[in-house]
């Protein structure tokens, strides 16, 4: 006897996926050059921004887990921290604190009810999310420096002045505070700053100049800088290749092991430097994958990290090419529509991208496809500014579980102020750029 | 009997946790009841900042890491 309370799931998707593929639209000329701009935009992707960009932004990722003591930033979030200083640390320690959505909340909670209150708690809110290291990376990477600078610097004084208007407005109910002491994650593994410093800046030069992009001017140092990029790179992997043995116990003749083929390899095939590249990355997570201790935990972090984002990345990218497709190309939605809907700067397409923004959930980095799309479809600059301030740092689902934290009065105010913010910002740039 | 409480809103990491410490726990051959807490609320009533947090018989132990079986192995005896 078949138990259908239980079957009729199975039954259910597999008449769904039968009527999906039954009326699958093939052959319409929309849907198949919507499927095609979904494998061309991934492929790009894959090309061009997860060698070179995302691979050694995860490395950087899982050493700020893993190298930067959180005990010393939470210090300045305390409930006896300056309130200034406590404002101008939230608004920045987003980077270093939080990469995913998921550590921000409780963070949030812990600020507010048992560190430096309302006001700090929200600048972390608002930023942690917006202003971490790969979002901004990959911002840069693929819709250019401007906007992703644009995005670093709007994002910091964004949470400063959101935080801070949430204090005065909320000035008289901060009492109800929870009496419990804040509970500092215990300080460990105290290396001199100078060390820390220099591994975290060799890894910068290494994900700058491996991904310097030929500029258009044929003289001048940037040209300069992009003829000599692979002597550049090999320069900073060499430092952080010492760093390691000198500061961070990696045996040394491991350390040559990785070297060594990294180095034939570059000078035997000089055209394809991508392939040194690889055979560094390999090495390095080999070696540091082998190893006990905080280089073990380094590659764990990093590979969380990864095994975490990639997979949601390279599916909001498939969907933002299938409905958006890539620049000059249509996926499923016509470009005029978001033409109509978002180009230009004016208030009305800026404001509809906040909002919009506002309550879509965006997977960790997928926003940056997403604008993209849109981009190429013909939104604005203001409008993706908008869209990138208020995107990430809120969406439905996080907005009720700030609501259970704070009150849905709180939350409501939070938003508006973020949606506000947000068209405010994203005009002045559209009138900067334009 | 130990009590030992994981505090996490559902990351991988927080899930990484509970497996560990039911490891540790495990090898450890104790009497244990493992739980596993996603309210906020919950998080603040231990003073936890960073998830994933693990609480041994009421007092947080260790925040914003997975610590190792080892560790956990120490925080338990």
């Amino acid at each position: 006897m078949i138990d259908w309370k239980r079957e009729w799931k199975v039954l259910a998707a597999m008449a769904a996926g039968f009527a999906v593929f039954y009326w699958l639209p093939v052959g319409f000329p929309r849907f198949d050059g919507a499927v095609n701009e979904a494998l061309a935009l991934t492929k790009w992707y894959a090309r061009e921004h997860v060698l070179l960009c995302l691979v050694p932004a995860f490395f950087i990722a899982g050493a700020i887990a893993s190298f930067v003591s959180q005990a010393a930033v939470m210090k300045y979030l305390g409930p006896r921290a300056p309130k200034l200083l406590a404002y101008g640390v939230a608004s920045v320690s987003g980077t270093i604190l939080a990469v995913c959505s998921c550590t921000v909340l409780p963070l949030f909670a812990g600020i507010h009810t048992m560190g430096a209150g309302l006001g700090p708690a929200t600048a972390f809110l608002y930023s942690g999310p917006a202003i971490n290291v790969l979002a901004i990376v990959l911002t840069a990477s693929v819709l250019g420096a401007k906007l992703g600078a644009a995005r670093a610097i709007g994002a910091v004084l964004f949470a400063v002045v959101v935080g801070a208007m949430m204090a005065v407005i909320f000035r008289r109910s901060e009492q109800d505070r929870v009496q419990a002491a804040m509970a500092l994650p215990a300080a460990e593994g105290v290396r001199p700053l100078a060390q820390t410093a220099a591994f975290f800046a060799a890894q910068v030069a290494i994900l700058v100049f491996a991904n310097w992009a030929r500029p258009e001017d044929p003289d001048g140092l940037w040209f300069a800088i992009w003829r000599a990029k692979w002597w550049l790179t090999a320069a900073g992997a060499l430092a952080l290749g010492a760093i390691l043995v000198r500061w961070f116990s990696l045996t040394w003749w491991k350390a040559i092991g990785v070297g060594l083929p990294v180095a034939a390899l570059g000078f035997a095939q000089p055209q394809h430097p991508e392939l040194a590249f690889v055979a560094g990355v390999v090495g390095l997570a080999v070696v540091t994958a082998r190893s006990d201790g905080e280089l073990g935990q380094w590659f764990a972090s990093s590979w969380g990290y990864a095994k975490q984002i990639l997979p949601l990345l390279l599916g909001g990218v498939m969907v933002a090419g299938f409905l958006l497709g890539r620049p000059d190309h249509e996926g499923l939605v016509p470009s005029a529509w978001v033409a109509t809907a978002l180009g230009g700067n004016g208030l009305g397409a800026t404001l509809f991208a906040a909002v919009a923004g506002a309550f879509m959930y965006f997977a960790t980095l997928t926003e940056v496809p997403i604008v993209q799309g849109l981009i190429g479809a013909g939104m604005g600059p203001g409008p993706s500014l908008a869209l990138l301030l208020a995107g990430p740092a809120l969406s439905l689902p996080s907005m009720i579980v700030i609501a259970s934290i704070i009150g849905w009065k709180k939350t409501s105010v939070y938003v508006g102020l973020v949606v506000v913010m947000a068209t405010v910002t994203g005009m002045i740039y559209g009138v900067l750029v334009a | 009997m130990k009590e030992i409480i994981v505090l996490g809103p559902g990351c991988p990491r927080c899930d990484q946790l509970v497996k560990v410490a039911r490891q540790a726990a495990e090898e450890l051959g104790i009497e244990y009841h493992l739980e596993k807490l996603g309210d906020f609320r919950e998080f603040q009533k231990y003073g936890l900042m960073m998830t994933p947090g693990l609480v041994v018989d009421g007092a947080l132990k260790v925040q914003g890491k997975v610590p190792s079986v080892e560790d956990i192995k120490t925080m338990l005896a």
